[in-house]
């Protein structure tokens, strides 16, 4: 799999993608309404709270949707390969990448963390099919 | 409360017209105000979008007018839809009398669609989502759409009927791209080139020049062809392929409910359906969200052949984004199609007795919902 475009990181978003070098998946939680989310902001989108904190999170979650995209978006993606939204057990949901066969998979299937290095020491949070 | 009307609507030139995008909207404008009697000299409110940064305020230069009121608010396919809106709020508050709302893109002869999408590296997307290639904005369609099936066993061949369904219309609609070609089967559309699972290239919208415009004003001269604007309704809901929890759920839930009490009436009093077929998977979710069908419950409508013509349930019946056009934001051509079947304008492939139509549009990545709901006056 190849991932030719870099994400351009900003202040507020710096933590998730510190955490991604040493392989720790990073979310921001609420300390005014105690929820989860992503992608990282600078405020609560579930309260408007402004007082929020980086956590360590699990790395499980379940299948929500996914496809398999058939012809690459822009030169340096190999297609084919699958895109999902992986519902993340602490409650937001994440644009990501499954490493599997797409005969395999389905919606609601459990899945696990996997990282995937970038080329500048950053890496990008996969999953994979539980047990598979 | 004063009336608003719709008093003229017209297409410009659509498929492959090798004309500027300003050539195609002063067709389009222009057209639409002679069939309302009218010219550019009546008009004092613009709206539009897709010509360039200040899009109102450049047509209005191009028209040599000087506008009261201008929207350029970018909304995607439903920003005709929104305009409307607007626009009779404006009308009422004699802010302008006159207001015209258009649309022309020449994508398909300028090839300026890509698969990948817009990327704007600041945002919040480009950092979170761009990194793992999904294409924009189909993959989002197709994991809907995957979702779908998986909750609907006869999801597929729905999707498929979709097609089929507006196909039919567009053999009837001598101006449709696929005019003067042939019905579609199942397989026709599921044996197509899968582009991001499961949809396939016959599962997505054409890509072709073309645009339209709407004329708006309270002088209703010709009550015969009168169409009255009684109900509309929008909700905005996300940007990010992972901010709406429920994939079978979208915005138009809330924007026809809110169009429909604001008219006063409820679904089974409409009788022609326009609504935005982006992808075969648009057309279902919108349905439902509407209220035309339960959850999953617009699969069984599409089996039934109800929305074929002739059928109780009119849909798309210019042939739709599908099989009609679709110049990118085809939003203005639900209205233009909407007015022309309430005016009984459209031929072989008019609804008889149309009384009330609904135009939805949907923008973005099933972003941007807006329902406008019309009557007949006389």
């Amino acid at each position: 799999m190849s991932f030719p475009y870099l994400p351009i990181e900003d202040a507020v978003s710096a933590p998730f993608w510190e955490g991604t070098r040493i392989q720790e998946l990073l979310l921001q939680s609420c300390n005014v309404c105690s929820k989860f989310q992503h992608y990282p902001r600078a405020l609560c989108s579930h309260c408007g709270g402004t007082d929020l904190e980086w956590q360590k999170v699990s790395g499980q979650g379940i299948i929500d949707s996914w496809t398999e995209v058939m012809r690459a978006p822009q030169e340096g993606f190999e297609a084919p390969y699958i895109i999902a939204r992986v519902r993340l057990a602490e409650g937001p949901i994440m644009l990501t990448r499954i490493d599997g066969s797409s005969t395999k998979i389905s919606c609601d299937q459990p899945v696990v963390l996997k990282w995937q290095p970038l080329s500048d020491g950053r890496a990008l949070p996969l999953f994979v099919p539980v047990g598979g | 409360m004063q009336d608003v009307f719709i008093v003229g609507a017209a297409e410009c030139d659509l498929g492959v017209t090798t004309k500027s995008i300003l050539e195609l909207q002063s067709q389009a404008v222009t057209r639409a105000l002679a069939d309302a009697g009218l010219t550019t000299q009546d008009v004092d409110g613009i709206a539009t979008n897709g010509i360039s940064r200040f899009s109102a305020t450049q047509l209005a230069d191009y028209l040599g007018i000087v506008p009261s009121f201008t929207d350029s608010s970018f909304a995607g396919g439903s920003s005709f839809e929104i305009y409307v809106a607007r626009a009779v709020e404006a009308l009422r508050s004699g802010q302008c009398s006159t207001v015209v709302i258009s649309f022309a893109s020449n994508q398909r002869s300028a090839k300026s669609r890509s698969l990948g999408g817009v990327v704007e590296h600041h945002t919040p997307e480009a950092q979170f989502e761009t990194p793992y290639g999904p294409l924009f904005p189909l993959s989002y369609y197709a994991m809907a759409a995957q979702r779908y099936l998986h909750e609907v066993p006869t999801g597929r061949a729905a999707l498929s009927e979709v097609a089929i369904s507006a196909r039919e219309w567009a053999l009837l609609n001598p101006v449709a791209f696929r005019y003067g070609t042939k019905s579609l089967t199942p397989a026709d559309i599921e044996d197509a080139d899968l582009i991001s699972s499961p949809l396939t290239t016959a599962d997505c919208c054409l890509v072709t020049d073309g645009g339209g415009a709407i004329v708006l004003t309270t002088k209703l001269v010709d009550k015969k062809r009168g169409v009255k604007i009684i109900g509309y309704g929008e909700a905005t809901t996300n940007t990010s392929m992972t901010s709406v929890d429920d994939l079978m759920v979208t915005g138009a839930v809330e924007s026809g409910k809110r169009a429909f009490a604001m008219a006063g009436i409820t679904p089974q009093d409409i009788d022609v359906v326009e609504v935005y077929d982006s992808f075969t998977i648009t057309v279902l979710l919108t349905l439902e969200a509407l209220g035309f069908a339960s959850r999953g419950g617009a699969a069984d409508l599409l089996l039934s052949g109800k929305t074929r013509p002739g059928g109780s349930f009119p849909l798309n019946t210019s042939g739709g984004g599908l099989s009609y056009c679709h110049p990118g934001q085809y939003g203005i051509l639900l209205l233009v199609e909407a007015v022309r079947q309430l005016r009984g304008e459209c031929g072989e492939r008019q609804v008889p007795h149309a009384r009330r139509a609904l135009a939805h549009g949907t923008g973005g990545i099933i972003s941007t919902h807006a329902t406008v709901i019309l009557e007949k006056v006389s």
